[in-house]
C-alpha cells in the first residue's frame, strides 16, 4: 500500500468510525445533551462577560479619533487630577497643526466636575459626569448629534444631556431642572455620540460653569481637532518644548483607551476567571459523556479492531463526537448569550473618572469565535483521555463486553 | 491438497502466561498446531482451557509469551500493533458468539465494514458486499438494522462481513454458541458449504459435539495442551 493511500485508508477509517459514533449518538443522547448543554451554559457566560468588556471598551474609544487631541497638565491621568490656566489653553489652541474654520481655531478647552444624580433603576445617587465646553467642543469632537431639543445657549444656566445618561439616571428629560449645589440647570436637550463615552455626560457651558464650581478662569482640558492624524507629532512636540507649559499631549483615542484599559482588563479578568471554573466542570462533564461513551461502545471499538481498524482512526474518531458536541453546545450558548446580550444597555463606574459609563454589550463576530474556539478546547480536553481508552481497550476482552 | 505443502497456520512452541497481581496464569505452554489450507477444525475443550486465548493469538489480536505463530509466510508474533491490524484486514474473518455487529449499520453496513479498509471504491465494495449477502442466503434482508434480525440471521451477517474480503482464515468463536439448535445447524451448514464449496480455511472454538462433528477433524485443549483425543 503506497503512501497516498495509507493516507486515504486512515481518513476513511476516521470518516466512517467517527460516522458510526454520530449514528449511536441518538442511543445516549441525554447523556450527550447534558455535556452540550454544559458547555452552552460556559460559552454563554463568557461570551456575557466578554460583551460587557467589549461594550465598555468601545463606549470609552468609539468616539476616540486620531485626528483629536486632548492635553492635560503634565503628570495627570485624568481630567480630574488635571488644572490648566486660561494662557496656557489659548497656547494650545494656537498651537501648529490645530486646524482651523471661520470662528478660528476648533479647539475647546474644558472643565470636567462630578454630580451627584438618582439611578433610574435603583433611586439611588451615582455619580454623572458634568463637563463644561467651549462652542468648539462640537466641531472638535464632530460626532455630537441632537436628538431631541436643542443644545445649550452659551452664558445660560442650561444643559444638553448624553443620550445614555437620560436613559440611566432620573430627571434628565427634556424641560426638567436639576438641582447642583446652589445652581438650577434646566435640561434642553439629548444628544448621541455614536455610542461613545460622551453619551454618559451632560454638557453645559464651561464659561457658567466656572463660577458655579469657583474655577476662576481655570479648566482641566483642552480638546483639539488637528488639521489630519499626522499633524499630532508636530503639534505635541511644539507644547511640551514651550518653557511656558507643563503639559501631557495625548491623541484622543489613546486617552480612551487608556482610560478603559483598567475596567476592560478587570472585567475581562472576571469573566475569563467564572468562564474557567464552569469550564473545568464542563470539562468534567465531557470527560463523563465521552467515557461512558466509550464504555458503552467497548464491544463495538473491540469488533472495529479487530476488523484491522487502527488505534489511531478510534482516538480521531472519539475526538470528533466529543469536538462536534461542543462546538454544538459552543454554538447554542453563543446564540442564547448574542440573544440576550447584544445591544443590552448597563453602565457602570469609570474608576479614572470615578462616574458612571452608559454602554451597550457587544457580542462581536470576534468574541463568537473566541467563544467557538473556546468550546473546541473543552471538546479536545474531555475527549482525550476517553479517546486514549478507546485505543488501549485490549481488543480480546473487549470482545467480550456485554 | 498436496501432502508436501508447509500448513498455513503453524503455531509452534507457544506459551501464553497471563499476570494476575503476583499470580502468573499459563494457560497455553508449549503447544504444537499445524492447520493445512482448506481444513476445517474444531477446537474443543473445557472452559477456562486456553481455546479463546489460541484462536486470539491465531488471529493477531494477542501475542504469544513465546513460541511463533505463522500464518502462510508471515510471523504474525513478530509483527507491531499497526501492522498487525493491517494484517488482519487482509488476512483473517472473524465470527464471533454474539455476533458483534454495529446496531447503528444496516446488515449491509455491517457487511462493508471490512472493506472499508481494502482501497476499493463504493461500485467495488457495494458489489462484493452484494456476493456475501447471497453466500449467506440473506440479499432481502440487507436493509434491515440488527434490532430486527432474528439471531441465526444476525450471524449468518457476521459470516458475510467475515467472508467479504475473501481472507485466508476464518476464525469462529462458538458461532453457535447463542442460537437454537435450527439455526445452529443452519450456521454449520453454512460453515460447511464455505469450507466444502469455496475452500476456506476454517478454525471454529465449539463447546458443541455437534458443532464439531462438522468439521473435517477435531483437536482437542486441556491445561494447556492439544490433543487428538477428548478429554476425560
Amino acid at each position: 500500500m503506497n503512501s497516498h493511500t495509507r493516507t486515504m485508508s486512515v481518513l476513511t477509517q476516521i470518516f466512517a468510525v467517527a460516522l458510526f459514533n454520530l449514528r449511536a449518538l441518538p442511543q445516549r443522547k441525554a447523556a450527550a445533551l447534558t455535556a452540550a448543554i454544559g458547555i452552552a451554559g460556559v460559552v454563554g457566560v463568557l461570551v456575557g462577560v466578554l460583551a460587557i468588556a467589549e461594550g465598555f471598551r468601545r463606549a470609552m474609544t468609539v468616539s476616540g479619533s486620531p485626528e483629536v487631541a486632548v492635553v492635560l497638565r503634565s503628570g495627570s491621568s485624568s481630567e480630574m487630577t488635571s488644572g490648566l490656566e486660561r494662557d496656557a489653553t489659548r497656547t494650545v489652541a494656537d498651537a501648529p497643526g490645530v486646524a482651523r474654520n471661520a470662528a478660528g481655531p476648533l479647539s475647546s478647552a474644558e472643565l470636567f466636575v462630578i454630580i451627584n444624580l438618582p439611578k433610574r433603576s435603583t433611586g439611588t445617587d451615582a455619580n454623572v459626569p458634568l463637563r463644561g465646553v467651549e462652542p468648539g467642543a462640537f466641531d472638535v469632537r464632530g460626532n455630537i448629534t441632537l436628538v431631541a431639543g436643542r443644545r445649550f445657549a452659551t452664558g445660560r444656566n442650561e444643559v444638553m444631556v448624553g443620550a445614555g445618561a437620560a436613559r440611566a439616571f432620573a430627571g434628565l428629560d427634556i424641560g426638567k431642572q436639576i438641582k447642583v449645589g446652589q445652581n438650577v440647570w434646566e435640561v434642553v436637550g439629548i444628544f448621541t455620540a455614536n455610542g461613545g463615552l460622551a453619551e454618559s455626560e451632560i454638557w453645559a457651558d464651561t464659561a457658567v460653569l466656572q463660577p458655579a464650581y469657583h474655577r476662576n478662569n481655570s479648566f482641566q482640558a483642552v480638546y483639539v481637532r488637528l488639521d489630519s492624524a499626522a499633524a499630532f507629532q508636530p503639534f505635541k512636540d511644539a507644547l511640551t518644548s514651550d518653557p511656558k507649559l507643563n503639559v501631557k499631549v495625548s491623541r484622543l483615542s489613546d486617552f480612551y483607551e487608556e482610560q478603559s484599559t483598567a475596567v476592560t482588563k478587570f472585567i475581562t479578568t472576571i469573566g475569563v476567571f467564572i468562564a474557567s471554573l464552569m469550564a473545568l466542570g464542563a470539562l468534567f462533564g465531557a470527560l463523563n459523556t465521552m467515557y461512558s461513551a466509550v464504555a458503552a461502545r467497548t464491544r463495538e471499538i473491540a469488533t472495529l479492531r479487530a476488523l484491522g481498524f487502527g488505534a489511531g482512526p478510534v482516538v480521531c474518531s472519539v475526538l470528533v463526537e466529543s469536538v462536534l458536541l461542543s462546538i454544538l453546545g459552543g454554538a447554542l450558548g453563543a446564540a442564547v448569550a448574542y440573544l440576550l446580550f447584544d445591544g443590552y444597555r448597563a453602565s457602570t463606574i469609570n474608576w479614572q473618572s470615578f462616574s458612571q459609563v452608559t454602554f451597550a454589550f457587544r457580542v462581536t463576530p470576534m468574541l463568537l469565535g473566541k467563544a467557538i474556539a473556546f468550546a473546541t478546547l473543552i471538546g479536545l480536553g474531555g475527549g482525550l483521555l476517553p479517546a486514549l481508552r478507546a485505543a488501549r481497550l485490549p481488543i480480546a476482552a473487549g470482545l467480550r463486553e456485554s | 491438497m498436496s501432502a508436501t505443502r508447509p500448513p498455513l497456520v503453524h503455531i509452534s512452541n507457544v506459551s501464553k502466561i497471563f499476570k494476575r497481581g503476583a499470580e502468573e496464569i499459563h494457560v497455553l505452554s508449549g503447544l504444537e498446531l499445524a492447520v493445512n489450507e482448506a481444513d476445517f477444525l474444531a477446537l474443543m475443550g473445557p472452559s477456562g482451557s486456553g481455546k479463546s486465548t489460541l484462536l486470539n493469538l491465531i488471529g493477531g489480536l494477542d501475542r504469544p509469551t513465546s513460541g511463533t505463530v505463522q500464518i502462510g509466510d508471515e510471523r504474525v508474533d513478530q509483527l507491531s500493533d499497526r501492522q498487525l491490524a493491517g494484517w488482519r484486514a487482509r488476512h483473517i474473518g472473524f465470527v464471533f458468539q454474539f455476533y458483534n455487529l454495529l446496531p447503528a449499520l444496516s446488515a449491509e453496513r455491517n457487511i462493508e465494514l471490512p472493506l472499508l479498509l481494502t482501497g476499493l471504491n463504493q461500485a467495488g465494495r457495494r458489489e462484493h458486499v452484494a456476493a456475501a449477502l447471497a453466500a449467506v442466503g440473506l440479499s432481502h434482508r440487507a436493509k434491515h438494522f440488527p434490532r430486527t434480525l432474528s439471531g441465526g440471521e444476525q450471524q449468518r451477517v457476521g459470516i458475510a462481513r467475515a467472508i467479504v474480503t475473501d481472507p485466508t482464515v476464518l476464525l469462529c468463536d462458538e458461532p453457535t454458541g447463542d442460537l437454537d439448535r435450527k439455526s445452529g445447524d443452519e450456521i454449520l451448514a453454512l460453515l460447511q458449504s464455505l469450507n466444502k464449496d469455496h475452500g476456506k480455511t476454517i478454525i471454529m472454538v465449539t463447546h458443541d459435539p455437534h458443532a464439531s462433528a462438522r468439521a473435517s477433524h477435531t483437536v482437542y485443549l486441556d491445561k494447556g495442551q492439544l490433543s487428538n483425543n477428548p478429554v476425560a
